[in-house]
């Protein structure tokens, strides 16, 4: 019960947060408000909000993929070289979900038969992935994707700003949220997150949810590629770098706990919206870029910084029903062990 | 999950082979040395340039750089931590240091001597950051890597540092040697013989592994983990500093984005040679061989004419077959210890 309140209190604190940026906003931009900003405004942060809903999962499973990245990536290329090879669009796109399925079954098989940290084997594979676009891809980039196709990557809805993969996120944000918080799949998976080997002796199968977790996982950051190819009407073998961090960085500002168990789907999506104004306020009041780097890493190290010092202020209290839960004592829990 | 994973019935396996075992996993390091000379040897006929002089200069001078950060991150990984933000560090000491050359304004040893310390302070922050305000290391970092790589953006403003802005002469200390040694090698030696000596010969260093292997337990016997682990940031921060400036004096012209993914090939070595994840073993020496062997790689690529692409699913590659070796060998290792404890 102390658990959903304070859920209630970190998602409460990022709606607040986001209703004042959008209030700045609304104050230093004329144009804030339009639709063409709104379309502006979810366009530049969709892949990795879309990414980030099942990476929720995966952290609450008490693992990470670090991978994912270069999966969009590898899905961009393949999807260039299949064009180019003159395999129509709809047909290169399920294979390369396909092929998401079965890089998110290598880590997931790595992981689990293997008993490997996901941090290592998502490292490896996230210079695998990466290194199999440049493979396939070289250098050269392709164009020239039908119009449909890139339409649906910065078109619109009909009548309305809202971009395509916008209904994707919706969509998924829905189906996710409510298969982890009303069922039993969402359960289990709060139970492998807080302690794995209970969760094995209680009947649950770990590394078959696990594996089933990653190949998803993969699926995903594959159709995350098809966007930003679609998006960028391009396709290139280094799309998608260094999109992994802003993808755990609203993860974890939405409240997910790093060593699993604990997490919210609408706490991420709330922390995406929170990230796209942000975003979006710093680029409309012109500030560089490179601050814009700047305020995502101290915004990650800050959402982890708040809970944990009123945490300790609260178990300082003696009211911290968790009291005393130390990193040690979360560190042999998490899949991750890297407290 | 390995300790529960051992089968009732395991498959008796000579005594033999079990020490046979045991050796290969004691002398981690030894075994990619072998893995390497026969590696080297089947390139050797290949491509005999390898072992020319110029072509061993140029990878060893690469391989120091990596092995100087490797020893940083293998000393951060013993403890059961991680720092993604090693190379941020190196790009922005690295950007640092040619920014004040470019000004005229001190000279090279300063220069220098600033470049380090600003690494060493880089570090530090991480180490507050895990240690103090209890963020877990990987997001700690993950958040500095992104920090740090916007500070030198920042502070470099799109512009670059070319090497007719530096002083005359200031990197060719990257092909300088020493004696008959290359400077870069010399450091990189230095740098691991003084980090193995310390973790294995004094109290700190053993409780760098005793931090690693169990924290609840080195809390219990009264070991200061928190100093330690600010310290082990502060040391990897520091060697990034000096990987950073070795950077510099090697490739003359810096710009904001310099070393961009180092931190793959970093990790990749320290894992290769055969640190564990997850903290407790592993040796510095190790870290050394990985990064050596990782350049080594990368030169055979070069030398064998294969494309510079299939480089970074390599890496990919390597990381991977090593750390599936390593959890191998030790389920080996624990599973012959659990038999000969067997009455």
């Amino acid at each position: 019960m102390s658990r959903a309140r304070r859920f209630l209190g970190w998602e409460a604190l990022l709606a607040v947060v986001l209703i004042a940026l959008i209030a700045i906003g609304i104050t230093v931009s004329p144009v804030f408000l339009s639709g063409r900003n709104f379309t502006n405004l979810t366009a530049a942060v969709i892949e990795v909000s879309i990414m980030a809903l099942p990476m929720a999962l995966i952290i609450i499973a008490g693992e990470i993929d670090l991978s994912v990245e270069s999966m969009a990536g590898l899905s961009c290329a393949v999807v260039g070289v299949l064009w180019q090879a003159g395999v129509p669009i709809q047909v290169a796109i399920p294979i390369v979900l396909v092929i998401g399925a079965g890089g998110g079954l290598l880590n997931g098989v790595l992981v689990t038969s293997f008993g490997l940290p996901s941090l290592v084997v998502t490292l490896g594979t996230l210079a695998l992935f990466r290194g199999l676009a440049l493979v396939v891809l070289g250098s050269q980039g392709v164009a020239g994707f039908p119009d449909w196709f890139t339409s649906f990557g910065f078109g619109t809805v009909p009548g309305t700003p809202i971009p395509w993969p916008l209904l994707i996120f919706a969509a998924l944000a829905i189906a996710l949220g409510t298969v982890l918080h009303t069922m039993w799949p969402g359960r289990r998976l709060f139970a492998i997150g807080k302690n794995a080997s209970a969760a094995r002796y209680s009947g649950v199968g770990v590394a078959r949810t696990k594996l089933v977790l990653f190949a998803f996982n993969g699926v995903i950051a594959a159709l995350a590629g098809v966007i930003l190819t679609a998006r960028f009407a391009s396709s290139r073998a280094d799309i998608g770098q260094g999109l992994t961090l802003t993808v755990i960085t609203i993860v974890l500002l939405g409240g997910v706990n790093i060593f699993g168990g604990r997490g919210t789907i609408p706490g991420v999506v709330l922390a995406a919206a929170t990230l796209a104004v942000l975003g979006n306020v710093l680029r409309l009041t012109n500030v560089s870029a490179e601050i814009q780097s700047i305020a995502v890493g101290v915004l990650l190290i800050v959402s982890v910084v708040i809970p944990n010092l009123a945490h300790q202020v609260s178990a300082r209290m003696g009211r911290g029903p968790e009291a005393g839960r130390g990193s040690a004592a979360t560190a042999g829990a998490g899949g991750t062990a890297i407290p | 999950m390995a300790e529960a994973a051992i089968p009732a019935a395991v498959p008796t396996g000579s005594s033999s082979a079990a020490r046979l075992l045991r050796a290969v996993a004691r002398q981690r390091e030894l075994s990619l040395v072998v893995v390497m000379v026969a590696l080297g040897a089947f390139v050797f006929t290949q491509a005999p340039q390898l072992l020319s002089a110029s072509n061993l200069t140029q990878v060893t001078a690469h391989a120091s750089i990596i092995a100087v950060a490797a020893v940083g991150e293998a000393i951060v990984i013993l403890t059961r931590n991680v720092d993604l933000s090693i190379e941020a560090m190196i790009g922005l000491v690295a950007f640092a240091v040619a920014d004040i050359l470019a000004t005229k304004t001190v000279g090279a040893p300063v220069a220098i001597l600033l470049g380090v310390a600003l690494g060493l302070v880089l570090g530090l922050i991480n180490g507050v950051l895990v240690a103090v305000l209890r963020v877990p290391a990987i997001i700690a970092t993950l958040g500095t890597l992104s920090a740090y790589r916007g500070f030198t953006l920042l502070l470099a403003g799109g512009k670059q540092i070319t090497l007719t802005q530096l002083p005359a002469g200031y990197t060719d200390w990257a092909r300088g040697t020493v004696v008959f040694l290359p400077l870069f090698v010399l450091i990189a030696l230095v740098v691991v013989t003084v980090a193995a000596i310390v973790l294995r010969q004094t109290t700190i260093g053993r409780q760098v592994y005793a931090l690693g292997s169990n924290p609840e337990a080195a809390e219990i016997l009264g070991i200061r983990t928190r100093l330690i682990t600010i310290s082990t940031f502060a040391v990897c921060g520091l060697l990034a500093g000096v990987a950073g400036v070795m950077w510099g004096m090697e490739f003359g012209t810096i710009n904001a984005t310099a070393a961009t993914g180092v931190t793959l090939q970093v990790i990749a070595a320290v894992v290769v040679g055969g640190v564990n994840i997850n903290g407790g073993s592993g040796t510095v020496v190790g870290a050394g061989i990985g990064a050596l062997f990782l350049a080594f790689i990368q030169n055979a690529l070069i030398l064998l004419k294969l494309s510079q692409f299939w480089l970074q699913a390599i890496y990919g590659l390597v990381i991977l077959i090593a750390v599936v070796i390593d959890g191998a060998l030790l389920r080996a290792v624990q599973r012959s210890r659990a038999r000969g404890r067997r009455p």
